[in-house]
């Protein structure tokens, strides 16, 4: 039978790994590529330097806690703050659609800009596609990303007993997007966590933190990315689901849903894999930072070689943690 | 949150557990979940992690897209290919396989297929989408059909002829009595499906206990409600004694819900339906009765009868079904069938089976 794509093979998830590995890496190959990283380094004259891309359709286009251009900022930022480097260069895309507010576009647009400022990056180059009315949904927004790398990181470097620490609540950026889009009324609680955090990383490299790896649990949440991980160092991970910190109303939320938490898509959060020695160092210095204030050590990796990740549950059992399959959908009985 | 917390306290959790142990000592448990939301529930808590290896959980029918056979379906998939119509339905049906097929296939190559999360959005959507024929898949247990019902009786007060409900719903007990009379399963006691319960009370499991003479505990969808559910039954099975209690008080009550009740006994009418894996079981199906069965899918496309026979798939989703097997004897599972391209109905909600076992084994 003739395949098609699917919404599913866009969620992150196991079908968006096969598709990037069958289709894209397969076609252009090369060495850079085949880490399947979110960023990749390469060497040029004058140092390391990280480079990254990201397409951003997010719907609303406006959301509780930022909008589609701050996010294009953020998302494209942190992908090269997770590789340890320093965001120095942007560009920026856009397709719009023919009937688009311009008075929306002038937020948007102003909305990267102050971002960009802050993070003191420089959107240098761009350009712009208008398509017809009903063409593309009102405006998508591609960013790539050039930063100056820091300090090498590889999933290579991980070892047994390091520890894993988060820098606040998950699952805020995809609950958020679900209940405006969805409607619930009286959830307005929920703002989205996009925030860029190359400032975190940086605190933690200047201080000379033994960190091995990091990683932003974007789609997929935590659930993908620690399985990601634990694939690539082959190592076992195990979590404590009760330290993993996630607001009341998100908790919620997920209950009368019928979701899990650890699968939903953060944007201001990074997975830090750090040598066990120094996770109270680290832990310390994510908590002085005013944003970070609830960042937790929420697990350790095992010296088995499985690839699995475990979650000890709040009810006091164990349990796999898989990688989530397809987009979060609510229960239906 | 305070409140859901005080249920899922890690040393409450594993001192039940431990007195669950003790009280089975050297007996052998299998004790049968029949509702989805407790296999998910059982495996997102890690509870078999706490309990000896001596009580066997077995996950029963209770996942509304799994039991659904594979006629309906095709049915559906017909229906969905014909111009001008608009198929709406829960979104964990669009990824049910039959015959290398699914919605979400359909949906793909550019079939009108929309998911919605009530009923009564289909109600807004017929009033929408004027010119084309509206055809709601209406799946689930005594939980979600009082929503088709409503759906129904809004859809003949303001007269309607876009929308059409083809249904599936079925009832929880008459599968129930199969079940616990299976002498393959040779089961010791049910835990009872917490929101079911809530619609039929606990009057509506009376007749069909008072048949069986087992154990069976309604039951929450918290670790603590599970637990002591759990240690309920084996302390009656120890002592051979059939007892029915309410461990879901909080929201169940003795008669139910009287008026959700009353809205499936005017809407539909209960008549012989086949299960995937069970086989047709009597009185376990609700139909849309007159002056309702204008609205009914069947009629307006002539649609085939389900009839009785499955078509065999190849996979064991029967043996599952009924947990006469787990999922990893069979062959498909975790190979050829995995949630993403799933082969049964089992690997495709989070409340089958098989996907369960696949997301934490």
């Amino acid at each position: 039978m003739k395949e098609y794509i699917s919404l599913s093979h866009g969620s992150g998830g196991a079908l968006t790994r096969k598709l990037v590995h069958e289709i894209f890496a397969a076609a252009f190959d090369n060495a850079y590529l085949r880490k399947l990283d979110d960023a990749s380094v390469v060497t040029l004259a004058g140092g390391r330097y990280a480079m990254t891309t990201d397409s951003f359709v997010v719907d609303p286009i406006v959301f509780p806690g930022g909008d589609i251009g701050k996010l294009a900022v953020c998302g494209t930022v942190n992908d090269l703050a997770s590789c340890g480097a320093e965001p120095k260069y942007l560009s920026a895309s856009f397709v719009i659609e023919e009937g688009f507010a311009l008075g929306s576009l002038r937020t948007i647009v102003s909305s990267m800009a102050r971002e960009a400022r802050e993070q003191k990056t420089a959107i240098v180059t761009g350009d712009t596609k208008v398509v017809p009315r009903g063409k593309a949904d009102k405006l998508f927004i591609n960013t790539t990303g050039i930063g100056f790398v820091h300090k090498l990181l590889d999933t290579k470097k991980i070892r047994p007993g390091d520890k894993i620490l988060i820098n606040g609540p998950v699952a805020q950026h995809g609950l958020s997007i679900l209940a405006s889009r969805q409607g619930f009324e009286g959830r307005t609680s929920i703002k989205s966590d996009c925030k860029s955090l190359w400032g975190i990383v940086k605190l933690l490299l200047q201080e000379h933190v033994d960190v091995h790896f990091m990683r932003d649990p974007t789609r997929g949440g935590v659930s993908a990315a620690a399985n990601e991980i634990a694939q690539s160092c082959g190592f076992s991970l195990a979590l404590l689901e009760k330290r993993i910190p996630a607001t009341a109303s998100c908790r919620s939320l997920c209950e009368i849903l019928g979701l899990e938490p650890l699968d939903i898509a953060n944007e201001g959060k990074m997975l830090f894999f750090v040598g066990e020695s120094d996770a109270p160092k680290a832990l310390r210095l994510l908590r002085s930072v005013p944003s970070c204030r609830q960042a937790a050590l929420i697990g350790e990796v095992l010296s088995e070689k499985k690839s699995k990740v475990y979650l000890e549950t709040s009810a006091g059992g164990s349990r796999v943690l898989g990688m989530p399959v397809t987009d979060a959908i609510p229960r239906i009985c | 949150m305070k409140y859901v917390d005080d249920f899922r306290g890690a040393r409450a959790c594993l001192a039940l557990a431990r007195r669950i142990n003790a009280a089975a000592g050297n007996s052998d448990f299998r004790i049968m979940e029949v509702c989805g939301t407790h296999t998910a529930a059982i495996r997102r808590f890690g509870i078999p992690s706490m309990l000896s290896g001596r009580i066997r959980l077995i996950s029963g029918p209770g996942c509304p897209v799994c039991v659904t056979s594979d006629v309906y379906l095709r049915n559906a998939f017909r229906m969905a290919a014909e111009k001008n119509v608009t198929i709406a339905t829960y979104p964990d049906m669009l990824r049910v396989p039959a015959g290398g097929d699914s919605l979400q296939g359909l949906k793909a190559r550019g079939a009108d297929i929309r998911s919605v999360n009530s009923a009564l959005e289909v109600l807004e959507m017929a009033k929408d989408l004027k010119d084309r024929r509206i055809v709601f898949l209406a799946v689930g247990f005594e939980t979600t059909a009082p929503a088709t019902g409503i759906l129904a009786l809004r859809a003949r007060k303001e007269r309607l002829r876009n929308l059409l409900i083809y249904g599936a719903h079925k009832t929880i007990p008459p599968a129930l009595l199969g079940l616990g009379r299976d002498k393959d399963l040779c089961l010791d006691g049910f835990l009872l499906p917490g929101h079911v319960s809530v619609v039929i009370g606990m009057q509506g499991y009376r007749q069909v206990m008072r048949a069986l003479r087992l154990p069976a505990v309604i039951t929450g969808f918290e670790p603590l409600d599970i637990l002591s559910a759990i240690h309920t039954i084996i302390v009656a099975a120890r002592l051979h004694k059939a007892v029915l209690e309410n461990g879901y008080c909080r929201v169940v009550r003795e008669a139910g819900n009287e008026r959700a009740k009353a809205l499936l006994r005017e809407v539909f009418i209960s008549k012989d339906s086949l299960w995937r894996g069970l086989g047709v079981i009597p009185k376990s199906g609700l139909f849309l009765r007159q002056p309702y069965a204008f609205l009914d899918a069947r009629r307006a496309f002539g649609l085939k009868e389900e009839g009785t026979r499955e078509a065999r798939g190849g996979c064991l989703c029967a043996g599952v079904l009924t947990g006469k097997i787990e999922p990893p004897a069979c062959r498909y599972f975790g190979k050829q069938c995995t949630p993403r391209k799933p082969l049964g109905p089992c690997m495709v909600s989070r409340e089958g089976t098989c996907r369960a076992f696949f997301e934490v084994s």
